[in-house]
């Protein structure tokens, strides 16, 4: 059975480009690009050109890169620095729709003897701006919004709340995870003052992700070692990665303009499809303003894990804001933040693409899924009722 | 991704007996959207009492569906009081198991069960018994010390997988806490008698039970323990080999070592470091 991969939100497919250029790293160029000689010195050279394609993707200085782990290394590390930088100060703003890596650690904070003040979104997922701007102050260390939602796809302004938290002289953090490889990003003419990204978001591997870091912020290390990114990030480079995540910069770059117009499309297409042929079904998230590739729909009176796995028997791989596919018993954070009834977010299916799709691909889905929805609503206790009400 | 068996799956792929009966002679509903899953159960009974047909309707996930399935398979051609005897455990074990965190969906359709056949009989229904413990999920008391009794629960989080109570805003986890330790100190526990021991017999009971319960773990972490004289309920020992040097041996001792002998012999003995 052929696999539909409709999930890069989750992850995505390593660029074929990307594997052949990280291969040789884990073989016969396994030298430590911190060495003296030559054989570990040409690593170090590869990586600073790696680290150049990716401070082209984002419009930074390759000096204001530190390679990490993960995402979520990044998101705790441009906290916490912050936090550091500003002893005096105890007070976060973030979001209430913010990805685990943000929100949990938030959370933490909050034990920590730490103010946060989550701000709300609107029904469309909006972010309620005004209100950030009116619970910064003189207490806050940092306002951390992330770029584009991972759930719904819905972008923030994150921009905009950089220049307000700089006029007011507070730091500013994105985690872009979602965002950066989908929609253009230029960091040199605005004022964020960090950015997170995640190499397997955008077609690299997994274990690497980066931390911008605007020159002159104040910083402080979360991992403390060796003399590694300039001191700010100790640990020897994860080489394969980084040339890896450096390729997928590239890759994306060359793509951007496909993914803002042909995946696109495709994912217009396969939401008016479903839109059209399901009664009862409804986007979640501002369907202006959101990522090229994100779709999350509700098909109300039945469960999200149910159609996951009915759709897993056809190939099709997507995802749920549904209680029951976390193993928690409430729907997804995101959802509920933005006040859709649990009727409809217990049933939400993200599909999120990617430049591997194709029509066929898509066709294939909106052929399969509605009969899917439409026998498990037989199943359904309350899919009788709801006719009757309707009709 | 869920660890589902093979039963599970077939269930709920191919679920048996969907559907509804226009004159069924009872009918149970259970759950709600706003939960997550929901049960509708309908039961056609013979002149006996036997249960001829079942059908049934649910909103959920996949476990759910393969539960809903399941007990109507268990249940058909059985009588009433036969069918009353399945628990929720009868459920999960009839599809090879469920995972841990699902377990509120074999819950769901023992509950629907009871619902149903107590429609039949006519019994007025049920005024949801006892006060609301989890708010979000609207879980009272009485169901909770049921579901830990019949499951020997000693979590708050085996609650929360069983009967959802804190699922959500998480504020009852101390009311569940209590409501298990109320019902774990209620279930029979062998007790030692209450008599009152010589000094000879404490002695033994308290030597026998370094011997066999607490050196053995002090071993493990390169730590030993010697007594030194047993004064009234006073315990006086001296730390040996590393737990000797270990700034948390205190921490033990009182812990582990008291709490342990206290159960072994008598509750009201105190432990006490001599030094050298």
């Amino acid at each position: 059975m052929k696999t539909i991969y409709l999930d890069n939100n989750a992850t995505t497919r390593v660029a074929p480009e990307v594997v052949e250029e990280m291969l040789p790293y884990f073989s016969e160029r396994y030298g430590n690009p911190s060495s003296m000689h030559s054989f570990g010195g040409q690593v170090g050279k590869e990586i600073r050109a790696a680290r150049e394609k990716l401070a082209g993707l984002l419009g930074a200085r390759p000096e204001e890169i530190i390679y990490t782990s993960c995402g979520t290394e990044s998101d705790n590390t441009a906290i916490r620095a912050a936090l550091a930088a500003n002893p005096g100060r105890r007070q976060v703003v973030t979001t209430r729709v913010e990805h685990p890596a943000v929100k949990s650690l938030c959370e933490h904070l909050v034990k920590e003897g730490y103010r946060v003040t989550f701000v709300p979104v609107d029904r469309s997922g909006r972010l309620d701006v005004d209100y950030l701007y009116e619970h910064m102050t003189e207490d806050t260390a940092i306002v951390s919004v992330m770029w584009a939602n991972n759930e719904t796809g819905v972008l923030f302004p994150v921009e905009q709340i950089a220049r307000a938290a700089k006029e007011r002289g507070i730091a500013f953090h994105t985690d872009a995870v979602q965002a950066v490889g989908k929609i253009p990003i230029d960091l040199s003419a605005g004022a964020i003052d960090m950015l997170s990204l995640s190499g397997h978001k955008l077609h690299g591997p997994k274990g690497i992700g980066a931390l911008y870091v605007r020159k002159g912020t104040k910083f402080s290390p979360f991992l403390i070692g060796g003399h590694q990114e300039s001191g700010r990030r100790g640990g020897t480079e994860n080489t394969a990665a980084i040339i890896g995540l450096g390729r997928a910069a590239e890759f994306v770059s060359d793509h951007m303009e496909e993914e803002n117009t042909r995946v696109k499309a495709l994912r217009d297409r396969l939401e008016s499809a479903l839109l059209s042929r399901v009664t009862h079904a409804v986007v979640n998230g501002d369907p202006e303003n959101r990522l090229p590739n994100t779709s999350n729909i509700a098909f109300e009176f039945v469960e999200g894990e149910s159609i996951l796995l009915m759709m897993d028997g056809h190939g099709i791989c997507a995802s749920s804001g549904s209680a029951c596919t976390s193993g928690s018993l409430e729907p997804s954070h995101v959802l509920r933040a933005m006040g859709v009834p649990y009727t409809a977010a217990h049933g939400s299916i993200r599909f999120s693409l990617s430049l591997y799709n194709t029509e066929e691909e898509i066709d294939y889905v909106v052929e399969h899924l509605p009969p899917i929805i439409e026998r498990l609503r037989q199943m359904s206790p309350f899919w009788q009722h709801a006719c009757e009400k309707t009709a | 991704m869920w660890e589902y068996t093979d039963k599970v799956k077939d269930h709920f792929l191919n679920p048996r007996n969907v559907g509804s009966i226009a004159d069924a002679d009872a009918v149970g509903e259970i759950g709600s959207m706003a939960c997550g899953d929901a049960l509708k159960l309908y039961l056609k009974l013979d002149e006996n009492e036997k249960i001829v047909d079942a059908k049934f309707q649910t909103f959920g996930c996949a476990s759910a569906i393969a539960s809903s399935s399941a007990l109507t398979e268990m249940i058909i051609g059985k009588s009433l009081k036969e069918a009353e005897q399945i628990t929720n455990d009868h459920i999960a074990e009839y599809l090879g198991g469920l995972p841990k965190e699902k377990m509120h969906c074999s819950v769901m359709g023992r509950d629907a069960l009871e619902k149903a056949i107590s429609c039949y009989r006519g019994e007025p229904a049920k005024v949801v018994e006892g006060q609301v413990v989890c708010e979000c999920f609207g879980v009272t008391d009485v169901q909770i010390e049921r579901t830990v009794r019949e499951n020997h629960l000693t979590s708050v989080e085996d609650v929360t997988d069983y009967v959802k109570a804190g699922g959500g805003c998480g504020n009852c986890h101390d009311a569940i806490a209590e409501i298990i330790d109320r019902v774990m100190g209620k279930a029979p526990k062998p007790k030692i008698p209450a008599k009152k021991l010589t000094n000879i017999q404490k002695i033994r009971m308290i030597e026998d039970a370094l011997d066999r319960e607490i050196r053995p773990e002090l071993k493990k972490d390169g730590g030993d323990i010697e007594l030194v004289d047993v004064d009234g309920e006073r315990v006086l020992v001296k730390m040996r080999g590393r737990c000797a040097t270990c700034t948390a041996s205190q921490v033990t001792l009182k812990h582990y070592v008291e709490s342990k002998l206290r159960e072994l012999v008598t509750p009201e003995l105190a432990v006490e470091e001599v030094q050298t």
